[in-house]
């Protein structure tokens, strides 16, 4: 078996190998063998390095330890919505109860209050990124498209776009923490205050690749479309529509794929900060916790945003093959 | 040939000036040409010498510096269906079926006067003119270059202008595809007699199509050098021309105006700049 694999590994033999594993083989070999194989190593590393490294809450968690975990934070999820249901069940039985007695009795319902799980935070992050991009997007496609248009608009615009461009959202997050405290003031809220200062500083972040790339699409637009565009005539808002929107959706997906992963990797530290209650925030409890499990808990939090940034990318990846005229572009 | 009769077209003494940092570029000087309705045109030159130049003029997609062009007794600066132009490269809309590539600019020269029933016929039958309609519904990546210029003929006689500029619509196939796509270009002006203004580096292509060729002179500050009266019957036959003491006169008298008259000296050769009436350069 292991010479096998040695033979498959080496290029040289991969002719001889062909001749006598049927083609099936070769593909699972390369598409599910190879990956399996590469987290098996890490997973090896990852093992031996956490073992070595030892810190004021314990050993650094292994694979094992962010396994039990993940048990652990599903039970935990599984039981608060147990809890929940059982409360509004004690509520119902209490208001008929009442109600049975007094008919002129008004019922009382509230809400459960209990914190929310791993998964609600899960759900609260991907809400809050999903927002945050949304109002950048709406924002930055039009206003690319302007700037791609419009040479002199470029030039005017294109210093400040470079300048706020790499900016960290850490940065970002007190101006916007007062500015929100300051102007978003309401009795009965629609959304937290920590939801929004989160939001708009996801949207501050992933604003500009977006801008950029919007613009470079539309910018470099294929003379000989704009001249057909001349030649009939099209007026300037047909002309957008058919021609610059469609020619530059391979260039706006570009910059949404680039932005919707910055904002994910910003809105971690967002919560963390603004403490909306999504995963920035569990991480930063977690941390200010302390305890034996913390660590391991923080990991399980870390992989988990991993796989989820990844599955962004690959939704956004799909809309784009959906969408997007030009299948030729190279898609990794 | 009477140039008053049937004028259509008025190239009237252009001149086209492009600033440089390096100081004004004359690329045209007076340029001067009538066209009557119906002609079929093909402007002959070496790469460089300002046809393209004076084919955008006509299409309104340069200025002129001074002179202009009168189209039907007006004068036209700005781009229009009434000129339609087929490009070089097809330049099709690449998310955009052949149909609807078609049906873009019939939308847009014919939303007032057809109704949408009248429209789809008439997307249909310009397609099948090019010999398309077995492949009207499919993306320009899914067809040949051939096809692709195809459907943008099709585009451009869907317009139904009054002059059709081709910008060496042929360049970029490859001889046999070529020589197929003359056969149908000459059959669709057989049925439709269209004003044709054709870029081309092709001398068999300008005698087979033209009726008159025009030869320009090499640039800086090109201008019409020779023009030449095409007068053999139509419709042509590739064939039987091949063999035609006139038509490999005609051909002749181009390839003399080409590589003796203006032949075209590389600067790698500083010495020789000289360009007109060089006997001794003989191709």
């Amino acid at each position: 078996m292991s010479s096998l694999i040695a033979q498959l590994i080496t290029r040289k033999n991969e002719s001889v190998i062909k001749a006598q594993l049927p083609p099936f083989v070769i593909h699972f070999f390369k598409t599910v063998t190879l990956p399996t194989i590469g987290i098996l190593v890490f997973l090896l590393f990852w093992t031996v390095g956490a073992n070595n490294i030892d810190t004021s809450l314990g050993k650094f968690p292994g694979p094992v330890q962010v396994m039990t975990q993940v048990g652990n934070l599903y039970n935990e999820h599984v039981e608060s919505r147990a809890k929940e249901s059982a409360f509004y069940e004690r509520q119902d039985n209490r208001n008929q109860a009442r109600l049975a007695k007094d008919p002129n009795y008004q019922a009382k319902t509230r809400t459960y209050t209990g914190r929310e799980t791993f998964v609600d935070q899960i759900f609260t992050s991907l809400i809050t990124v999903l927002s945050g991009f949304l109002v950048a997007a709406v924002i930055a496609i039009p206003l690319g498209i302007a700037i791609g248009l419009s040479k002199s608009l470029n030039t005017a615009v294109n210093p400040i776009i470079q300048i706020f461009k790499p900016v960290s959202p850490l940065a970002w997050l007190p101006l916007v923490t007062m500015v929100v405290s300051a102007v978003y003031t309401s009795t009965d809220p629609m959304f937290a205050k920590s939801f929004i200062v989160s939001m708009i500083t996801v949207t501050l972040c992933c604003i500009w690749p977006m801008v950029i790339n919007t613009s470079v699409g539309v910018a470099s637009l294929n003379s000989d479309w704009v001249n057909v565009s001349k030649v009939l005539r099209l007026p300037a808002l047909t002309h957008i529509q058919k021609i610059v929107l469609p020619a530059s959706i391979p260039a706006i997906f570009t910059g949404m794929r680039l932005s919707l992963g910055i904002a994910w990797m910003v809105l971690i530290a967002a919560e963390m900060l603004a403490q909306n209650p999504g995963l920035g925030k569990f991480v930063w409890d977690e941390f200010q916790n302390g305890s034996s499990d913390s660590l391991s808990r923080i990991m399980t939090a870390v992989i988990v945003i991993g796989l989820i940034g990844f599955l962004l990318d690959r939704t956004m990846l799909q809309l784009q093959r959906v969408l997007s005229w030009d299948k030729t572009t190279e898609v990794r | 040939m009477s140039l008053t009769k049937n004028l259509l077209l008025d190239i009237s003494k252009i001149d086209m000036v492009f600033p440089t940092p390096k100081g004004d570029f004359t690329a045209l000087k007076e340029v001067d040409l009538k066209i009557n309705k119906g002609e079929f045109i093909s402007l002959i030159g070496h790469s460089g010498c300002g046809k393209s130049t004076v084919l955008n003029v006509v299409a309104g997609l340069y200025q002129a510096t001074s002179g202009g062009v009168i189209l039907n007794g007006k004068e036209v600066n700005q781009p229009g269906p009434e000129r339609a132009v087929v490009f070089q490269n097809h330049s099709l809309l690449p998310w955009l079926t052949a149909y609807q590539n078609v049906e873009l600019a019939v939308k847009q020269v014919f939303a007032k006067t057809k109704s949408p029933k009248e429209m789809q016929e008439w997307i249909e039958y310009n397609l099948k003119l090019v010999h398309m309609d077995h492949a009207m519904h499919k993306r320009p990546d899914e067809i040949s270059g051939g096809m692709k210029q195809r459907v943008g003929i099709a585009r451009a006689l869907a317009m139904q202008p009054e002059v059709l500029l081709m910008d060496e619509p042929f360049g970029a196939l490859d001889a046999l595809t070529r020589a197929h796509m003359q056969d149908s270009l000459m059959e669709i002006q057989d049925e439709l007699n269209n004003t044709v203004i054709m870029i081309t580096h092709d001398v068999d292509e300008a005698v087979l199509l033209s009726d008159r060729i025009v030869m320009m002179t090499n640039g800086p500050a090109a201008t019409i050098g020779e023009i030449l009266d095409i007068n053999l019957e139509r419709p042509r036959s590739r064939l039987e021309l091949a063999k035609d003491p006139i038509y490999n006169q005609y051909r002749s008298e181009v390839l003399t105006f080409l590589y003796e008259k203006q032949r075209k000296v590389e600067s790698i050769s500083k010495t020789k700049t000289e360009t007109s009436s060089s006997a001794t350069n003989v191709a």
